[in-house]
């Protein structure tokens, strides 16, 4: 089965823009692979005739119109942004 | 001649013109205030559901039937996973591994020959906000972002690396873009962004069954600039690898001001989306009978335009391709045609020649001309009653795409009527040939080119005003 190392823990974290302690990594590493163990009991399922599943419940096709109805004000859609500036959300420097 | 082979592939963004967003129902207008057409669903506030547009599957299906695809039968949404401000939800809803439509293919002509380029893939998708960069952006330690943008939905477009040139690329997208406008989904507007594209370009020696390493080139508007942008790239993947250099794989952007692409490395970590299917979001079960309906319900495309042109008015095949490489000129031409203009030959002459020559200096496309089909109608029944000549068309018509005016108001203002009142001709032909006895005497001694310096004359002391055909006519009758 695979093993999760500090430094998958490490790259998950970077991609997750996460900084994390050393005893951080350590102790997440250990819980990461006790869940992977933990769901590992599958395999002992014979799943060869068994399709990928996509959906957990058996619902396809649920559709919506197309109708455009209201929106938030821009008062309301601004209200919780951590900083804005005049119409905009503000955010620190992208290049 | 080069020993190196240039492949393209490109990747086509277009946003479809639905009246909501994909998976909410806010307005997808285009140049609304900022962060007004949104709501909890695409601003990504917590607890909220997305539900599916049923619009956008059609008008997807629509795009996969026209560029024959194959249209799948069982297709599902994924998440791809990555931090950018546009993105409020951190995730972008795509599709991954099973997309709506696969394995189609376009034509293209280029010299004469016709290519198929394939396409590998169709996918469905939400578009993202809009960063604006107020100021200086050195300076400024902030970005501002719009959300009216995110979540109105997209097609990407993905094509095999099938293009071997420059102008390949801009042959192949210039006839999606035809395509895609013909389907009625989206109005393809480069210079909005309602159409965009990517391109992946790599060069090898030739006869290298091997590609080259790529450089993924971002940021190109317009046609000029994907075909400028990928003859740079070309120049410069070559004269590095002769140089002794590697193709680094990266991301480049076109700097269309200094006409080269400039590396963007370092702007994300390595592409690791993290694709996983989109719990919030159930599958689509496609019945093909849907699909066949929407095949058969497909408009005319391009490709079969053109050959009706050709077979029904007679246009030669270069007038018909251009003619029909937009949907809005083919359209306008046939107006023309409706409102009652028999000749299919000229009506096509004034729009590939004045017509796209002063859109193309004023950047302007068919949609925003001025000049309604019936004004050129009546200006071209102007020629044919010998109102105006030619020659004064070409002025009136320049007045109208200045102002919109009916050619009748243009004529009157600026005087413009021809003389063919014989009466008048005549009394000027008389003068004119009184005053020129010599040019007279060489013209009646076998020296036919004479003759045009007499016309010349009588031009210019009628102000360019009289009848040319009349002309003519009478001066051979009086030298007779």
């Amino acid at each position: 089965m695979l093993v999760i190392t500090i430094a998958d823990v490490e790259y998950v974290a970077l991609l997750s823009r996460l900084e994390l302690t050393e005893d951080e990594k350590i102790k997440y590493t250990e819980q990461l692979n006790a869940m992977l163990e933990y769901a590992g009991m599958l395999e002992e399922l014979n799943t060869d005739n068994i399709q990928p599943t996509a959906h957990v419940l058996s619902l396809k096709n649920v559709f919506r119109e197309d109708q455009a109805t209201g929106h938030l004000s821009q008062e309301k859609a601004l209200q919780n942004a951590p900083d804005a500036d005049g119409s905009f959300f503000k955010v620190p420097k992208i290049v | 001649m080069s020993h190196y082979e240039t492949v393209i592939g490109l990747e086509i963004h277009v946003e479809l013109k639905t009246n909501s967003k994909i998976f909410c129902s806010s307005s997808t207008e285009f140049g609304g205030e900022p962060n007004t057409h949104v709501c909890p669903v695409c601003l990504g506030l917590p607890g909220v559901l997305p539900v599916f547009n049923k619009k956008v599957l059609e008008y997807a299906i629509r795009v996969g039937v026209a560029i024959n695809c194959k249209i799948a039968e069982f297709s599902k949404f994924d998440r791809k996973n990555y931090y950018y401000p546009d993105l409020p939800k951190n995730y972008q809803i795509s599709q991954f591994d099973l997309p709506i439509a696969e394995h189609g293919y376009l034509d293209i002509e280029l010299d004469n020959k016709v290519k198929r380029i394939g396409i590998t893939r169709v996918h469905m998708e939400e578009d993202a906000g809009k960063l604006v960069h107020q100021g200086n952006i050195t300076i400024s330690n902030y970005s501002l972002v719009d959300y009216n943008r995110t979540g109105v939905p997209l097609v990407e477009i993905v094509s095999e690396p099938d293009l071997r040139s420059p102008e390949e690329a801009r042959a192949y997208l210039e006839k999606m873009k035809a395509i895609i406008q013909y389907t009625g989904v989206s109005d393809c507007k480069m210079e909005e962004g309602s159409l965009r594209c990517d391109a992946n370009i790599s060069v090898r020696p030739k006869g290298s069954l091997v590609l080259g390493t790529k450089a993924e080139i971002k940021n190109m508007n317009s046609f000029k600039a994907l075909q400028r942008a990928l003859e740079y790239e070309v120049q410069r993947q070559i004269e590095t690898l002769e140089d002794g250099g590697k193709i680094v794989q990266e991301t480049r952007t076109w700097d269309d001001g200094k006409g080269i692409t400039l590396s963007m490395r370092s702007k994300e970590q390595a592409h690791d989306y993290r694709y996983f299917p989109d719990p919030d979001l159930v599958p689509m079960i496609i019945d093909p009978k849907w699909v066949d309906e929407i095949r058969a319900a497909l408009p005319e495309l391009p490709d079969q335009r053109k050959s009706r042109y050709e077979k029904d008015y007679g246009l030669s095949e270069y007038d018909a391709e251009v003619v029909t490489s937009s949907k809005y000129l083919a359209d306008y031409f046939e107006d023309c045609l409706t409102l009652g203009y028999s000749n299919a030959k000229i009506v096509s002459n004034w729009l590939t020649g004045e017509l796209l020559r002063l859109l193309n200096s004023k950047g302007l496309e068919i949609n925003q001309c001025l000049i309604k089909p019936g004004q050129l109608v009546e200006m071209l029944n102007m020629i044919d009653k010998g109102i105006i000549s030619g020659k004064m068309a070409k002025m009136v018509f320049e007045e109208m795409f200045e102002s919109g005016s009916d050619p009748e108001v243009i004529v009157k203002e600026k005087g413009l009527i021809q003389i063919s009142d014989e009466g008048s001709i005549s009394a000027v032909v008389d003068q004119v040939l009184e005053d020129n006895p010599k040019v007279v005497e060489d013209f009646r001694s076998g020296k036919d080119n004479a003759l045009g310096f007499l016309v010349g004359q009588i031009m210019r002391a009628t102000k360019g005003k009289a009848n040319p055909a009349m002309v003519n006519k009478m001066l051979r009758d009086k030298l007779g």
